[in-house]
């Protein structure tokens, strides 16, 4: 099945006539997935790469159907673009802008948090390299031909390091169910967990992946979740363990942090929780196949 | 971004905080000018760098004379400051903030903050101000106050007054406390900050309340719709190489170790930097040269690396998404061409095009030492550094 996309989701493009957003949705298209228009306020009724470009996201919804949207909209509009496409009935988001404001963010998840829960956009991003379900459909800008269809669930915040995660399996000719970025930014609409709880409930995912770094609490409240609530064996790599600690004024920063924010704590705490740990970045792909073998 | 003091108090006191009487000064004679115009007997000579804890430092001085303010001034201008929050480098004094002494008779703490865990705007508080505020976080958590606000409403009359009497403030002073720490939530919000802490906020002898020190720092990504504030950057508390960078729109960050890195974003740079380490090594720096790699970029990064004279190999590792290692090798080329290059080079592609790209490296005729996987690169680059260091041991 896969997780948030396939090769019949409809899908729009959020800055859909703008240089970046055209180059992706052709590149998007051209890997087969299921592209029905886009959004540029003031362009409604033109066509752009044979496709209809709307005024607004409702009308894309009304119009043609869609259900998942990605966002290439500048960082200054782009916390609107996210607002406008929850409202307007989109089921998943991607938001690949980097450098939005962080307090825009915080004013996009609040917003979120207003639908009921089954009427609420999955946001993933900002500041990613998007979604991929291999050899169905690419909702981002990855280069999809390094991506095989399989059982490997992968969730990482870092877009170069999740490619290098699936070159390496596919040299050892492992596939991927569904793999997504959830981006760099201090606040961003989905962590590890909640994409966890997703694969848990997709029969295609057999052992999920986490790429981690340094920072935050998300990697291992992703660990806590998968010991009390998951039966599908969980891999991590957390990278950044020669990073130099942040430089920061004042004590603000220390206080409000809980402890366990350096790879070498995360790495430890994880490996409690019962997380296979990869030692090195160049062992995800080997250490994916032992587990995979295990389950065999 | 970070700023000054002078500067967090100057934009405070426009939202209704209030602060000692003070004036900047950039020499002993300015210093003791701003003195005279404050006037009374007491001053405090106060080093302005980007860093906490400048009093363990000797950054912060008291003062009853003219004559000591000058020798003060004298004292702390051009001399570098070490605290736990600068790192070993320290930071270089150019600048002091002359301030009237303030009669104290008990010390709070008290910032705003945006959290990354709670996706809010927190408020923290501590009866206990001053310099060991990070030990009692530890020592004794339930010491500390948190109060959290809700993004669509903002911070209600109720939330400042809970805190005000969290500090244990006289009621006399509560209405005056909520009016300073509603003006700190605006300016927060107002100016795109996310960190503003007054430690200590002071009860004076008067029994009033004053933001003794002020910190502010910025989100990066909101400058743009903040240019009065992002003309506040001061570049000399800022690693030199990495303004540069910043200039250039490279991310780089400087290391003490020997091997130069060039990497496509910042979760693979580390994971590189991992690797070096696991092979023997120690990274020089951490560079993300981004998604376009184009061959202007890859220059100006190369020139960046090798800035560093302890440079003794260098790696690229570039996993081509939207960009194609062909074109990336081209980049790669022309700059070892261009640059004198002294150290070896060992050259890692992956992605799309990787062929061609590899056959460009090969047929350049260049001293490039290629690997295939990202092990292999960094074990090249770890026995080219091996052997750099051993030749100039020989030498």
């Amino acid at each position: 099945m896969a997780i948030f996309i396939n090769e019949t989701t409809k899908i729009i493009v959020q800055g859909f006539t703008g240089k970046i957003g055209s180059f992706h949705a052709q590149d998007m298209i051209n890997y087969g997935s299921n592209v029905v228009g886009g959004v540029t306020p003031g362009k409604g009724g033109q066509k752009h790469l044979d496709r209809p470009v709307f005024n607004t996201v409702k009308e894309a919804v009304e119009q043609a159907g869609a259900e998942a949207s990605i966002i290439f909209v500048p960082p200054a509009f782009a916390a609107d673009s996210i607002m406008e496409a929850a409202d307007a009935g989109i089921k998943y988001c991607v938001a690949i802008t980097d450098g939005i404001p962080t307090q825009d963010m915080m004013t996009v998840k609040n917003f979120l948090r207003r639908f009921p829960i089954e009427n609420r956009m999955v946001l993933t991003g900002p500041n990613c390299a998007g979604t991929i379900s291999p050899e169905r459909s690419m909702l981002g800008i990855m280069p999809g031909h390094i991506y095989m269809r399989g059982n490997v669930g992968v969730v990482g915040r870092s877009g170069t390091l999740g490619y290098e995660a699936a070159d390496q399996m596919k040299r050892l000719g492992i596939g991927i169910s569904t793999s997504v970025g959830i981006g760099g930014d201090p606040i961003n609409g989905s962590s590890h967990r909640d994409i966890f709880e997703q694969f848990e409930q997709d029969d295609e995912t057999k052992v999920i992946l986490m790429i981690g770094e340094i920072g935050g609490p998300q990697e291992v409240d992703a660990g806590i979740f998968a010991k009390e609530y998951m039966k599908k064996p969980v891999i991590a790599y957390i990278a950044g363990l020669t990073a130099p600690e942040g430089r920061r004024m004042g004590h603000a920063g220390a206080i409000i942090s809980s402890a366990g924010e350096s790879a070498a704590e995360k790495v430890a705490m994880l490996k409690d929780l019962g997380v296979t740990i990869c030692p090195t970045p160049a062992a995800m792909g080997e250490t994916v196949a032992k587990v995979l073998a295990r389950l065999k | 971004m970070d700023i000054h003091e002078y500067q967090a108090k100057e934009l405070l006191s426009g939202y209704g905080v209030k602060i000692a009487d003070g004036g900047l000064a950039y020499s002993p004679e300015d210093a003791v000018q701003r003195a005279r115009e404050i006037g009374g007997n007491v001053w405090v000579v106060k080093a302005q760098i980007h860093s906490g804890a400048r009093g363990k430092a000797g950054g912060i001085k008291v003062c009853k004379t003219h004559d000591e303010v000058a020798a003060a001034a004298e004292a702390l201008l051009g001399k570098k400051l070490v605290t736990h929050q600068t790192g070993a480098a320290g930071k270089v004094c150019n600048r002091l903030y002359i301030e009237a002494g303030t009669d104290i008779a008990k010390e709070l703490y008290f910032c705003l903050l945006v959290d990354r865990i709670s996706e809010r705007i927190v408020m923290v508080g501590s009866q206990e101000g001053g310099m060991e505020i990070e030990e009692l976080a530890v020592s004794n958590p339930d010491a500390i106050k948190k109060i959290y606000i809700e993004p669509a409403v903002g911070l209600q009359d109720f939330q400042a007054r809970e805190m005000a009497f969290t500090l244990g403030l006289d009621a006399s002073l509560i209405n005056h406390a909520v009016k300073t720490i509603k003006g700190c939530y605006r300016a927060l919000r107002d100016l795109d900050a996310n960190m503003l802490e007054i430690n200590p906020l002071v009860i004076t002898g008067n029994n009033e309340l004053i933001a003794l020190d002020a910190k502010m720092g910025f989100d990066e990504n909101a400058l743009f719709r903040r240019q009065k504030i992002a003309e506040l950057r001061d570049k000399t508390q800022e690693d030199p190489r990495e303004t540069a960078a910043a200039d250039r729109g490279l991310s780089y960050v400087g290391l003490d170790g020997d091997i130069g890195c060039m990497i496509n974003g910042a979760g693979l740079a580390m994971a590189t930097m991992d690797m070096i380490k696991l092979a023997g090594g120690e990274p020089a720096n951490f560079l993300d040269v981004g998604g376009g790699a184009s061959a202007e970029r890859t220059e100006k990064a190369f020139r960046l690396v090798l800035a560093d004279a302890n440079v003794k190999a260098m790696l690229v590792n570039i996993f081509a998404g939207i960009n194609r290692c062909d074109w990336i090798a081209e980049g790669v080329v022309q700059a070892v061409r261009k640059i004198d290059m002294k150290v070896p080079l060992i050259v890692r592609l992956s992605g799309t095009n990787v062929e061609e790209g590899r056959k460009i490296i090969e047929e350049s005729g260049l001293p490039i030492i290629t690997a295939e996987t990202l092990a292999e690169a960094a074990e090249k680059a770890v026995a080219a550094r091996n052997q750099v260091v051993a030749n100039q041991a020989g030498a």
